[in-house]
């Protein structure tokens, strides 16, 4: 209470200073106000933008980076990294091809490349946990070998991805099939770093990792955990977008969506100091992006300026990131 | 294994010797804590006060010599079974984790669970008891649901020294408690220590750098000084003069040899 009156930095009237406060202590408030007025702006200088079939095209650019985000987002908050997760989006769905052609029925098969996603995910822990490889240098060696590994055995070309119309549908070919999936994961990973222990152990893992071993939490345990996650995670939405537009691309994924990813993460307030971040953040940061994308594709501005939107962007939301959470801190109670 | 002698005995050393490689960092090191008892351990750096402090934690097996636990010889596999024996310590570098609430953190990795779904934390649960075991030992936070990155250094030392105490253990030990902590806040800390020993289930083991602090707060002080025990007496029995003047005598014997 007395640390925003001592500094004298924020003291609006008192009802409106209250509900200031609150809104600026929800971690995800500025994002949001962000997304509502790039959605308002959009709306304004092209009709179509809040149309059904845009809505459809808007939820596809968001799906794929909001659920590779939540497994990056918990690799960030224990301190952590993956840049391999693009290219383990790549493989996933050609695991689920070979393991389809080799006479898996197409579920078993779409399991058999989740296992081998989680595969990747538990040599990336293991190297950086276990042979104390710094994450950004692992998953660097692993980006290039699984990119090496998909154009090998796909021979450098597509091929029509598997399965039954029903299936594919559910799978993310429908409409809307791929948005319910991230709503889905989001909610669910959203429960599990806010509710459960491993969610707690691994922002006490970034947050302070001698302190956390020190409590007895099995920090190499929780690592390696979120890195099998984001695997998987990465593998699966590999998978849904393969299924979406029923083709399998060696070159699909890559370092584009790893990056779109980890900007939704950071844009949406998780720091990649560690210690700290938020899922939820993490779908409006992808919801900002996908926005953005879809937007300007409407208005016609080119992917050239599009790039240096973007960039910018990125950084605007950090800066003010950092400082919004300053201000957070000395507002706070 | 119990031992007639050891009546009223909360923890024992016998001839601890822990050696890394060619370095001896203890030479058979004793020490004897009865139950409501607060020792403060000396000496300077290097002197194997934090090794002593890694073996009774259960973080590191001495390379020779006997431990016991209320009378009972033990052999600490892990810093998991020293607690279960109800040995908590609290860390120099505290063990707290800023971004979580001073809450969480009473609680990390000792998480209080709901019935069901019993993979959910029971946040209400633990906010409750938490505040409890402030309240039981008199300290003073703003709010259990504020990050611990928002309190004092004295503060967080509380909560951490809380978080020992909330798990029932028998033995504190505390690393260097007022380390880094200006006036107010150690005065703080001090009250906190004096006030667990007042409630007499409590012993303490402090290692501590200041003197005239530790003769104030402890029962004994024990010196340490190149891995093993120089002098030992009952706090009222010595004196800073005194302390000092074995640790200049010391100093002066190395330099001239």
């Amino acid at each position: 209470m007395s640390a925003a009156n001592e500094n004298g930095a924020v003291r609006p009237s008192p009802f409106a200073g209250r509900l200031l406060g609150a809104f600026l202590r929800w971690r995800e408030a500025s994002i949001i106000v962000v997304a509502m007025l790039l959605t308002l702006y959009f709306q304004a200088a092209n009709d179509n933008f809040l149309t059904e079939a845009n809505l459809q095209t808007l939820s596809q650019f968001i799906a794929a980076s909001a659920i590779i985000a939540c497994g990056e987002i918990m690799l960030l908050i224990c301190g952590e990294i993956d840049l391999s997760a693009g290219h383990v989006f790549a493989l996933a769905p050609f695991i689920m091809h070979f393991a389809n052609q080799a006479g898996l029925p197409i579920f078993l098969a779409l399991l058999a490349a989740l296992l081998g996603s989680a595969l990747v995910g538990l040599v990336n822990g293991l190297i950086t946990v276990k042979l104390s490889v710094p994450s950004f240098v692992t998953t660097l060696g692993t980006l290039y070998l699984l990119n090496g590994f998909t154009l090998t055995i796909s021979h450098g070309s597509p091929v029509e991805t598997g399965g039954s119309e029903a299936f594919a549908n559910v799978m993310g070919a429908s409409g809307y099939a791929e948005i319910i999936w991230a709503f889905v994961i989001v909610a669910i990973m959203h429960f599990v770093l806010r509710q459960t222990r491993w969610g707690l152990h691994t922002i006490a893992a970034g947050g302070n990792l001698i302190g956390a071993a020190e409590a007895g939490i099995n920090v190499a345990r929780i690592k390696i955990g979120n890195f099998i996650l984001t695997s998987v995670l990465a593998g699966f939405t590999g998978i849904i977008e393969a299924f979406r537009i029923s083709s399998t691309d060696p070159l699909a994924g890559g370092t584009a969506i790893m990056f779109l990813a980890v900007a939704a993460g950071v844009i949406g307030g998780t720091p990649l100091a560690g210690g700290s971040g938020t899922v939820l953040g993490g779908l409006i940061g992808a919801i900002v992006l996908g926005v953005l994308r879809d937007g300007f594709t409407l208005q016609g501005i080119n992917a050239f300026t599009f790039d240096m939107i973007i960039g910018a962007f990125i950084l605007i939301a950090m800066i003010s990131n950092i400082h919004v959470g300053r201000l957070q801190r000395r507002g706070g109670r | 294994m119990s031992d007639p002698s050891s009546q009223g005995e909360a923890l024992r050393a016998e001839a601890i010797t822990k050696r890394f490689g060619t370095v001896t960092a203890l030479d058979g090191v004793s020490m004897r804590l009865a139950p409501g008892e607060i020792l403060g351990i000396l000496g300077d750096n290097g002197a194997g006060k934090s090794t002593l402090m890694k073996i009774l934690t259960g973080y590191q097996p001495p390379t020779t010599g006997r431990l016991f636990v209320a009378g009972e010889e033990v052999a600490l596999r892990s810093v998991d079974h020293a607690r279960a024996l109800g040995i908590e310590c609290v860390y120099q570098d505290l063990a707290l984790v800023n971004g979580l609430s001073v809450y969480h953190n009473m609680f990390l990795n000792r998480e209080k669970r709901r019935a069901f779904p019993p993979f959910m934390l029971d946040n209400p649960a633990m906010r409750r008891r938490a505040q409890e075991i402030l309240d039981d030992i008199g300290v003073n936070i703003p709010s259990v649901d504020l990050e611990v990155e928002r309190l004092s250094g004295g503060q967080r030392q509380a909560v951490a020294v809380a978080r020992a105490v909330g798990s029932n253990a028998r033995i504190l030990l505390l690393d260097e408690p007022l380390a880094a902590m200006g006036a107010r806040e150690s005065a703080l800390i001090i009250d906190l220590i004096l006030r667990l020993k007042a409630k007499g289930d409590l012993s303490i083991v402090m290692i501590m750098h200041n003197y005239a602090q530790t003769l104030d707060i402890a029962d004994r002080i024990m010196l340490m000084q190149h891995g093993t025990v120089t002098y030992e007496r009952a706090s009222g029995e010595t004196s800073v003069t005194e302390l000092l003047e074995i640790i200049r005598r010391e100093y002066r014997a190395r330099r001239a040899a």
